[in-house]
């Protein structure tokens, strides 16, 4: 069975999910890629504002390609999320995370935080980037333009098609 | 008298080439991807198969790269001893195509300019990776192959000892799939570089990945190799996006060189399913 999802997700709503579960994601969620967590975590250990209010939001770990014309976005499937797990934890404790969408497993430390705060990872289909753009309606640069693909977009989606990877009890399907 | 080719030729060429690899997935890596959805029993990881077949479709109908991660612009290029690129010659005018190609086919520029402190972006996915190989003749053969960060990341390379033979070769070949699990988008095509030097094991396990999908090695031996190292790596269930299945790899291409009576070198790169190439010659 698919469940159908919206956001934004509680960590209640995080908590209902299981491995395995295939989702269709409806809303909006963030992108946000290398670059753009360094910058995010640079910014909260120096105790600013963070350019996005990240509680009960979701990060989609992504680089675009340029949009064509009359296109909102261009290919736009998940990149590695692992080089994300030096930022991840700080943003599910600090800021209220409560989804990422990646491909590839996770730390230990970030499924703990997962599992502390009430978080889900889910896995997009890696190299299906153009099956995705489809699924993506609007995308709207909000901070970092300088990072260029890796700056944070605002993106609207409908029906984007996940599994949940790692669940919010810690239970994975990497294992 | 060396024939002469116009430099905007090749810059055409060249550009064009970026645009079709980016979008087009060759018809070898479809008709390997339908064989492979027809052979897996995991429902997931069977939808996953549909995904990469429709996304294929997609690619092609509305213009759109495969994946957003339109590579490094990765080069294998024949050069005939009897022929010259006029102007400023042939390297400066693929590095041109490729900035040309980026720029007009809407692709991802991913390349940074200096790899550990300021890693500024060069903005038009230059410079490319050239592998020259100077062949008799008047024509030149360009082979493009943009290779993603997320399966390249994955490459392993050990400096073995003769003493350590097969087996050790296939552990190590195996274990560098599983351990790289979901991270180089499963299901992979496995590059394997046996014996060269350092530097030519790399190189030739990269030019490993070109060779038609599931093509065996001409060597029986190699050709044995390979399937028994496939069939390990998908016993292994580690499946596509490593999230379980039948299928991790589609094909395992081996390719060998003469080596030091000191060394067993052995290369290990990885495609990802979006396993794009494509050619030109001049």
């Amino acid at each position: 069975m698919i469940k159908e999802l919206t956001t934004p997700l509680t960590a209640a709503d995080a908590r209902t999910l299981k491995a395995g579960d295939e989702v269709r994601l409806t809303g909006i969620i963030w992108t946000g890629r290398d670059a753009a967590h360094k910058k995010l975590v640079a910014l909260l250990e120096a105790g600013k504002e963070l350019p996005v209010e990240l509680k009960d939001q979701i990060i989609y770990f992504v680089g675009p390609c340029p949009a064509p014309p009359g296109r909102p976005i261009g290919s736009a499937g998940p990149t590695t999320s692992g080089r994300m797990d030096a930022y991840s934890p700080i943003l599910i404790e600090k800021c209220g995370l409560t989804g990422m969408i990646g491909k590839g497993g996770r730390s230990a430390a970030v499924v703990d935080a997962m599992k502390r705060f009430g978080a889900v990872y889910f896995g997009a289909t890696g190299g299906a980037g153009a099956l995705i753009a489809r699924k993506i309606k609007s995308c709207e640069v909000i901070a970092f333009p300088e990072l260029g693909t890796e700056a944070i977009h605002k993106l609207y989606v409908e029906d984007f098609p996940l599994v949940v990877a790692i669940d919010a009890e810690g239970n994975s399907l990497y294992e | 008298m060396k024939r002469i080719i116009p430099f905007q030729e090749v810059v055409d060429a060249v550009s064009r080439l970026c645009g079709e690899a980016a979008v087009k997935l060759p018809a070898d890596v479809l008709e390997s991807l339908r064989s492979c959805a027809a052979k897996e029993t995991r429902p997931l990881a069977k939808s996953f198969f549909n995904q990469y077949l429709e996304n294929a479709e997609i690619a092609v109908t509305e213009n759109m790269p495969l994946c957003q991660d339109t590579g490094f612009a990765v080069f294998f290029v024949e050069y005939g001893e009897n022929v010259q690129v006029d102007g400023e010659g042939i390297t400066a005018a693929i590095n041109a195509g490729v900035r040309e190609g980026y720029a007009r086919y809407y692709l991802r520029k991913s390349i940074v300019e200096e790899p550990l402190f300021e890693r500024k972006n060069t903005k038009d996915n230059t410079p490319a990776v050239i592998h020259f190989t100077p062949v008799p003749g008047d024509s030149v053969r360009i082979v493009l192959a943009p290779k993603g960060g997320g399966s390249e990341n994955m490459s392993a390379l050990k400096m073995m000892k003769p003493s350590d033979g097969r087996a050790a070769v296939v552990d190590f070949v195996v274990n560098s799939v599983k351990n790289a699990g979901g991270n180089p988008c499963p299901p992979v095509i496995v590059g394997v570089g046996i014996g060269g030097t350092f530097e030519k094991c790399a190189q030739i396990a990269k030019k490993a990945l070109l060779r038609k999908v599931g093509t065996p090695n001409p060597d029986p031996r190699y050709a044995e190799l390979e399937a028994e190292i496939l069939e390990k790596i998908n016993a292994t269930g580690v499946g596509s996006q490593g999230l379980g299945g039948d299928i991790t790899a589609l094909a395992v291409h081996i390719e060998y060189f003469p080596c030091h009576i000191a060394s067993l070198p052995v290369s290990v790169n990885l495609n990802c399913h979006a396993a794009r190439h494509a050619e030109v010659t001049l």
